[in-house]
């Protein structure tokens, strides 16, 4: 295995803690509008995420530095190709972080309600992008031979990724329920479950619908096997969650992320953004990647500082491990 | 093509803003969360209040500012691959390693150590909780430190060679990439002006709330440490100037020549106090002049030879085919006098207010008339400032508040535009690292959206500051004063509100 070939696992991992951690915020942001019955349950549903939302964003920016490191010209060509998707999930995620933290910064009813209301949208909107931009790239886009996007805004949306933008939507959606049911006492616990519940059927049908299509246009043996670790873990998290078994539910829903993530990984080996113009023109792991040299101090780099921030990010969730309600929040605000 | 809207002009004014915009945050980040962290230091070593409720004070600024930061920051890394692509394919090989080195260790420790601070008044014991303030301080300073070596090798591109085959430039020496002179003088005057606008943010606040006589006892000590903090600071960056004027001198003598309007060699050459010139036909219609001391500054002797614009650029028209290789001179030459001019400002006032705010003689307790009266800033011993000159030195005290943040943003100016048209000095020209795909509509595009959504956040932003400043420091509770034994909280009420909750 080579170095780039490392730094293609190393990526997908990225954006596997990427999806399995703000993946659940996402899904706190969207059920604060569909989950919380007024708005102290709301603030409970903020607050479960309220430590940690921070460090889960990270995950993308690290993804985003060490493509631009280990593959520039996948960089290049991701990030000017999707440009309007991603100036819209930009902008989200620039509300959506100031939304958190501006929120309780004054008591008037009004400006909570529009925080809350920016939190809920910049919270579907990427979940929902995010999809998209991840079903373009596997079926490929129109890429020219000097590796340029040439393709418009509109080719972006076609069924297939949008089918895929369903899928992280519905599947975030889920997380984040068990996530709430995992983290919250009282009322809105049970709520959580019997939407968790819900949701997760409806993700199901979607979910497999797109691995199978996934599977059926670029999939192979081991894209198959993590496309089955999918669809069982995401059966384990439903049967779970129905047990009332929020620990095993939500670990099992963050396995799902995980293997479809990586399932969509290894349909895209070794391209890294295959051309639907010529098969040619795709970018690979070996013509996009960085010099030998600049990898090997980036896997010293990463070898070292992960398990260090598995670590303390892990510490973090313990730290805040108790479950909250209502009667935890103070009186102001 | 209408050169004002061309992709590549646009793409220029929009990294020109989002960084201007997000740089005004960054300082201010970097140095109150090292001031909090030192105040809540003070309280966990003394137990005063005053210094916890400074502490939560400086603290709520402080997150309101960081919160900005944060997101602004965001946009400044997607920004390579969005509008410069062709920038990030040439150099992503050594560019891109400091980047992912900076999220990897910076932006984790952070965003982690944040979240733990302000969730974590009941769940940490108070010196585990103190840690994480340091944790977070130490996060955005090795954060700055990395994004400057990035920004170092586009001003003196060290430790690579280029791969003809590839058409792109990698990585020989990453080590002399970390610690070239470029990148350590740059991080020695940028860390310095960052506390420079830290301490003026610091003495500002404290001015406005002692000017009105209230909490004395929070704002004197904050005062106090802000106006240390801009000394040291000031004293810093005009040190670290200079180094970072010399090493300049060396590896951009294009640029110090722009920011001095120096046409013709000279030597000695002397240094322009006010210059008004003609940029087309090369030379100052009017200029006042210090001899001798551009040859010092340079060169450290006062009689040196030190070249000029129009020789830079015979040379490199030489060297690298014909064309313009100077940049925009007045936007160099008035950047450079604005960022000395408001930073050395601030120094002065810093010293000033120092010296005025003596123990024995500010708020001298001789001078007390009755309980809640506070007496006036006063100059001798048992005589008041007029109150007229008192007012106005807290006025002035202010304002200083923004002096800092101009001449940061002047120096960045300066700094990017100075090395114009290269973006990567010698290497790679602005013109050939914009993305070729990107149409102008969309540049358009983007730059409408981030300057709209970016002063709307300002308003609110300063908004809530504003209305934070003036709330003042907050009242301590039972639950303030006794913080958490153990990790995770104590157990006595599973029903006790959360110390913070949003």
């Amino acid at each position: 295995m080579e170095l780039h070939d490392v730094w293609f696992v190393l990526i997908a991992v990225l954006w596997i803690g990427y999806f399995f951690l703000e993946g659940f915020d996402f899904g706190i942001g969207v059920l604060t509008k569909v989950l919380a019955r007024g708005r102290p349950e709301k603030r409970v549903l903020i607050n479960t995420i309220g430590p940690v939302w921070d460090g889960n964003e990270v995950w993308l920016l690290t993804a985003g530095g060490a493509t631009f490191a280990a593959f520039p010209e996948w960089y290049a060509t991701l990030f000017s190709g999707f440009y309007l998707p991603l100036l819209i999930i930009l902008v989200c995620l620039i509300v959506r972080g100031v939304a958190f933290e501006y929120r309780v910064k004054r008591p008037e009813e009004n400006w909570q309600r529009n925080w809350e209301a920016a939190i809920f949208w910049t919270s579907l909107i990427p979940a929902f992008l995010w999809g998209v931009a991840f079903g373009n790239i596997v079926r490929g886009v129109k890429i020219d031979g000097n590796m340029e996007y040439v393709g418009t805004f509109w080719d972006l949306l076609n069924p297939y990724a949008l089918l895929g933008g369903l899928v992280t939507l519905t599947l975030f959606t889920f997380h984040g329920a068990v996530f709430a049911s995992l983290k919250t006492v009282g009322d809105i616990r049970a709520r959580a479950r019997a939407l968790a519940l819900k949701l997760g059927l409806v993700t199901a049908v979607l979910a497999l619908l797109f691995l199978v299509w996934t599977q059926l246009d670029s999939g192979d043996s081991w894209s198959f096997m993590a496309m089955v670790i999918a669809v069982v873990a995401l059966v384990g998290a439903i049967g779970a969650i129905r047990v009332g078994r929020e620990g095993w539910s939500f670990a099992l829903s963050g396995i799902t992320i995980a293997a479809a993530v990586a399932m969509l990984f290894l349909a895209l080996f070794p391209n890294v953004m295959p051309s639907s113009l010529n098969a040619e023109w795709s970018l690979t792991v070996t013509n996009a990647s960085s010099s030998p040299y600049t990898l090997k101090i980036m896997t010293w780099c990463a070898a070292i500082a992960t398990p260090l921030v598995l670590l303390y990010q892990s510490w973090t969730y313990w730290v805040f491990r108790k479950r909250i309600g209502t009667q935890h929040l103070a009186e102001t605000h | 093509m209408d050169l004002a809207l061309a992709p590549e002009t646009l793409a220029r004014w929009q990294f020109g803003i989002t960084t201007v915009y997000h740089f005004l945050f960054v300082p201010l980040t970097i140095s109150l969360a090292a001031l909090t962290a030192g105040l809540q230091t003070a309280w966990v070593r003394t137990e005063n209040e005053k210094y916890l409720r400074a502490t939560k004070f400086w603290g709520k600024l402080f997150l309101i500012n960081i919160a900005m930061g944060v997101v602004t920051g965001i946009v400044q890394e997607f920004q390579f691959g969005m509008n410069w692509s062709d920038y990030s394919r040439f150099v992503g090989d050594i560019f891109g390693a400091p980047l992912a080195f900076e999220a990897l260790i910076a932006f984790f420790f952070e965003s982690t150590f944040i979240g733990l601070w302000i969730f974590g008044w009941d769940k940490l014991p108070k010196r585990i909780h103190l840690a994480c303030m340091w944790m977070v301080s130490i996060g955005t300073i090795l954060s700055a430190y990395f994004i400057l070596a990035a920004n170092s090798w586009m001003q003196h591109p060290v430790g690579y060679r280029i791969n003809e085959e590839r058409g792109r430039a990698e990585l020989t020496d990453f080590w002399q990439v970390l610690t070239q002179n470029t990148a350590l003088t740059q991080f020695f005057h940028t860390m310095t002006a960052a506390f420079l606008v830290g301490g003026a943010f610091m003495v500002g606040i404290s001015a406005f709330h002692l000017a009105r006589k209230k909490h004395i006892p929070v704002m004197r000590t904050s005062l106090r440490l802000g106006l240390i903090t801009l000394i040291i600071a000031g004293l810093g960056t005009a040190i670290s100037g200079d180094l970072l004027g010399k090493v300049m001198f060396k590896q951009q003598p294009m640029k110090m020549a722009a920011a001095e309007a120096l046409w013709d060699g000279e030597a000695p050459a002397p240094f322009s106090v006010f210059a008004y010139g003609d940029v087309d036909k090369g030379h100052n219609s009017v200029a006042i002049e210090i001899p001798g001391l551009l040859s010092f500054l340079a060169n450290d002797d006062f009689t040196s030879y030190v070249p000029g614009i129009n020789d830079i650029n015979k040379a490199e028209q030489e060297k690298f085919g014909p064309g313009d290789y100077r940049p925009n001179i007045p936007v160099a030459y008035w950047g450079f006098r604005w960022m000395i001019g408001f930073g050395m400002a601030s120094l002065g006032i810093g010293m000033l207010g120092l010296w005025l705010t003596r123990k024995k003689f500010m708020l001298a307790p001789g001078l007390r008339t009755g309980e809640d009266e506070v007496p006036n800033l006063v100059l001798f011993k048992r005589k008041a400032l007029s109150p007229r000159l008192g007012r106005w030195y807290w006025i002035i005290a202010l304002w200083t508040m923004a002096f800092p943040l101009i001449a940061n943003s002047w120096g960045w100016i300066f700094t990017e535009m100075g090395r114009q048209p290269w973006v990567v000095y010698g290497v790679l020209r602005t013109r050939d690292a914009v993305s070729p795909g990107v149409s102008q509509g969309e540049v358009l595009t983007s730059m409408i959206v981030f300057t709209t959504l970016y002063a709307v956040l300002a308003v609110i932003e300063v908004k809530l500051l504003v209305k934070y400043v003036k709330a003042g420091p907050p009242e301590l509770t039972e639950d303030d004063l006794n913080p958490p034994t153990k990790i995770g909280g104590d157990s006595r009420d599973p029903d006790r509100p959360m110390a913070f909750s949003y």
